[in-house]
């Protein structure tokens, strides 16, 4: 599996008032096995540009290879892309429509034309994989709580059996708890069932811990594509461009700052606590 | 005696069947006991579910107890009569920034709540004008709110609720939808306002880089208070409020993790300043 | 396709028409689509064409963008102008099993089509010229009377305002989920009529448990800020004629008049 987008633009609504262009060529490589975190303010243009990965938005211009195919190309099966680039919008339990969990999250692979015997094992697999209890099958979906809908809707896209899962925003309005959760269950497909991940979040904390790279999109441009450490090296330009690096990126600068010999590297909690216990019992 | 006080408050939700019958209740709020000095800033923490939102309702009456008492400035919730001088004193914002706009133009909506209440029309545009520009917003007076972002969105609601001139404002959860420049746009606009306006403030969250500027925090769960005290004293005890399903800011889990380690920093580091301090502390004793 | 429909939008520029009372544009609008079927021989056309046109050029709303407007009703003109064109008696003139066609025919189709178009594009030209708050406040100040015979005046108004705002929003949420299901293999645009119907569940079950929810929320939102129906209520910004709204009073009387003396010539 590999995505290249090679120059991609998007314009939207062109040629009206509301003429806007949102994607400025964009070239980016994602290989199999991945696991990307998309950061960028509200309107920077992430959003637009996932919908671009499984073609439900069309580029005004530039291609997008998958496996080597222009997804551009006439005659490509747009269908069969969506069902192996899945993409998880945000709030996705607002998508929930069927009578009970089972059979909404069936709604994916039946459309995939499976037999009704596969569909159900897809189903089933799928609500395992998010951690959804047996006991909840027959359950309506309207009646679970927010984070057993979320995951709920995530087995709709997963029971189509992506090879790469998009998230957008994946842990928005959920608790501290429900949050982790949602994360570690992410973390764990991809480690497990070796799906490549591409998360989108506004949350610099949650993506340090997780990633091994880093996209940063401004103005529908990208602005960085490295791994989390290099990028939050930047922090002053990520504030200028609304966003910001991780409270502990910003504790081991302050204490760089006053004479503390620590490298400025670590992005995560146990990194810091690592390297201050280091310095500091020299 | 303060502007909020709760005695005993209890409310269930009660499910019934076609008949009428019960078929299920759910405790929301569980014995909460608690009281609100006029011009704090107190925050409500808790998890999705530990009973906070039900609670925020209570305050101005959108809900009234099962059992207990709540009243508002002297005014018990449950007499009828006092409905709406309560609801004008205690304005409430809510989650959703789109669902609580009413108008299609940012000063109308502002208006909405004056109006509502009466006052007349030269005042209204006084209100509207003070309000708008109480939450830095007055340029924007003659846009559609659909062409805002969410924490403009929430700072119309506030000013909604602002020109109502209430003693207290209620936020349930204001910033759980936004981005986190929404999110910082917001608190500061309620910082300000509890600081300049001298309004008492009532914030629901779960976030917890929110909380650490409040004069007081509550923390919730199971329907129960289970925690009280100042930000740092709550911020002290970060097991007990991981066993809540809640957090702490990055910088107070850090020195937690290195306390654990066996380094001497003090308990309840809220800021990254705060950490700074305590380290350099820590060097200079050990030379 | 849904932004191609440009009747009912309101078209923001400054012109006399725009700052005119609601009231007296829909009073104005009313006597106009009145007058159109009232007058019966050829001064009458070209009098209402005239003023359609004053109108229209006092608005200054582009004629391309309202003529844009008659494209989304085509469908009704066709069937209003074949209705006539078959069904009226008179001279025949072409003959074609039961089909007849009559010099009547055709007079009364084109002349019912010219009829239709002033209809709407003087109708169109109120809602270019008026914001929808507006005009519900203008709905809500004539319908006033109607308070006496029980008819909710203000909550009528009240819902049309909301509505109002809820529709691009609710556009906006159709579009997300539309998307959403797409992304789940999700098809809306080939397949039979009973197909196509069926495909729309995964789209109107969320959109319908998402409007529920809005119109709870925002229930809950008015009634913490004090809403308690237009009893007592006052208003930010209340409606007052002014000397202009009076001066179109006087042009539309002296339009009246000038049809009503040219149908006795």
């Amino acid at each position: 599996m590999s995505i290249i987008v090679d120059k991609l633009n998007y314009i939207y609504s062109p040629g009206t008032a509301y003429q806007k262009h949102a994607l400025k060529d964009i070239n980016l490589e994602i290989t199999e096995g991945e696991f990307i975190g998309l950061i960028g303010h509200t309107g920077s243009g992430k959003s637009t540009f996932i919908q671009h990965l499984n073609g439900l938005i069309r580029g005004t211009s530039g291609s997008i290879y998958f496996n080597g195919q222009n997804i551009y190309d006439a005659g490509y099966n747009m269908k069969g892309l969506r069902s192996k680039v899945g993409l998880v919008f945000q709030y996705p339990e607002h998508q929930l429509f069927e009578t009970n969990v089972f059979k909404d999250v069936c709604f994916g692979p039946s459309n995939q034309g499976l037999e009704a015997l596969q569909v159900e094992l897809r189903a089933y697999e799928a609500l395992k994989m998010v951690g959804i209890d047996n006991s909840l099958l027959d359950a309506s979906p309207f009646e679970l709580s927010g984070g057993q809908k979320r995951r709920v809707a995530i087995a709709g896209v997963l029971a189509m059996k992506p090879e790469v899962l998009i998230l957008d925003e994946p842990t928005a309005g959920l608790d501290p708890k429900g949050r982790d959760e949602i994360l570690e269950q992410i973390a764990k497909l991809h480690k497990e069932n070796k799906l490549t991940i591409i998360l989108v979040s506004h949350s610099m904390e949650d993506v340090a811990k997780y990633v091994d790279r880093l996209i940063v999109m401004n103005r529908g441009e990208v602005a960085f594509n490295d791994t989390p450490r290099k990028v939050f090296a930047h922090y002053k330009e990520l504030e200028k461009i609304g966003l910001a690096a991780p409270q502990v990126t910003y504790v081991m600068n302050e204490l760089r700052m006053h004479g503390l010999p620590v490298s400025i590297e670590a992005t995560t909690i146990e990194e810091a606590k690592e390297e201050i216990l280091r310095v500091m019992k020299h | 005696m303060g502007i909020i006080k709760a005695k005993n408050l209890l409310f269930e939700y009660i499910r019934r069947d076609e008949d009428g019958n019960v078929e299920s209740i759910n405790r929301a709020i569980d014995d909460v006991t608690l009281d609100v000095k006029k011009g704090d800033f107190v925050a409500v923490l808790g998890h999705n579910g530990s009973g906070k939102s039900t609670l925020a309702k209570h305050i101005n009456a959108l809900l009234v107890p099962t059992e207990g008492t709540l009243w508002f400035k002297d005014m018990n919730t449950t007499e009828e009569d006092n409905l709406w001088l309560i609801r004008q004193s205690a304005g409430m914002v809510f989650q959703n920034p789109d669902n609580q706009i009413v108008a299609s133009v940012v000063e109308e909506d502002v208006a909405f709540g004056p109006e509502n209440l009466g006052v007349p029309t030269k005042d209204i545009w006084t209100r509207v004008e003070e309000s708008l520009n109480a939450v830095g917003m007055m340029e924007y007076r003659g846009h559609s709110p659909n062409k805002l972002s969410g924490g403009q969105k929430q700072r119309i609601a506030i000013a909604g609720i602002m020109a109502m001139k209430p003693e207290c404002i209620v936020l349930d959860e204001p910033t759980a939808m936004l981005d986190p420049n929404g999110r910082k746009e917001v608190i500061r606009t309620v910082k300000e306002l509890n600081k300049n306006e001298k309004v008492t403030v009532i914030l629901i969250t779960h976030y917890m880089e929110e909380v650490i500027y409040a004069d007081k925090v509550y923390v919730m769960d199971d329907g129960k208070v289970v925690m009280e005290g100042s930000p740092r004293e709550i911020f002290s005890n970060v097991e007990e409020l991981k066993k809540y399903r809640l957090d702490v800011p990055q910088v107070t889990e850090l020195a937690y993790e290195l306390k654990k380690s066996g380094l001497a920093i003090p308990d309840g580091i809220l800021t990254t300043h705060e950490f700074v301090d305590a380290i350099q502390k820590l060097r200079q004793q050990s030379w | 396709m849904i932004r191609d429909i440009t009747i009912g939008q309101y078209y923001p520029v400054d012109s006399l028409l725009h700052r005119l009372d609601p009231r007296v544009k829909l009073i104005g609008t009313i006597l106009y689509i009145i007058s159109l079927f009232a007058f019966s021989n050829y001064y009458g056309y070209i009098i209402a064409a005239a003023f359609l046109f004053t109108v229209i050029k006092i608005s200054k709303v582009p004629l391309k963008f309202i003529l844009k407007g008659l494209k989304a009703v085509i469908v009704l003109f066709i069937f209003t102008a074949t209705f006539n064109l078959f069904l009226t008696p008179g001279k025949i003139i072409y003959e074609l099993g039961f089909i007849k066609i009559t010099i009547e025919g055709i007079i009364t189709a084109v002349l019912m089509t010219i009829r239709l178009t002033f209809l709407i594009l003087g109708s169109s030209l109120m809602t270019f010229t008026t914001t929808p708050n507006n005009l519900t406040d203008g709905l809500e100040s004539l319908m006033k009377p109607l308070n006496k015979i029980k008819v909710p005046v203000h909550e009528i108004s009240m819902m049309m305002s909301i509505a109002l705002r809820f529709i691009p929003i609710l556009m906006e949420e159709t579009d997300k989920i539309m998307k959403a299901q797409m992304a789940r293999g999700a098809d809306f645009e080939t397949g039979g009529l009973v197909k196509r119907a069926k495909s729309l569940i995964p789209l109107l079950v969320p959109l319908f448990v998402s409007a529920f929810r809005r119109a709870n929320d925002l229930a809950m939102a008015m009634e913490a800020r004090c809403y308690r129906g237009g009893e007592g209520r006052t208003k930010m910004k209340p409606l007052k004629y002014k000397g202009r709204d009076l001066a179109a009073f006087l042009v539309l009387v002296l339009y009246i008049t000038v049809l009503v003396v040219i149908n006795r010539v």
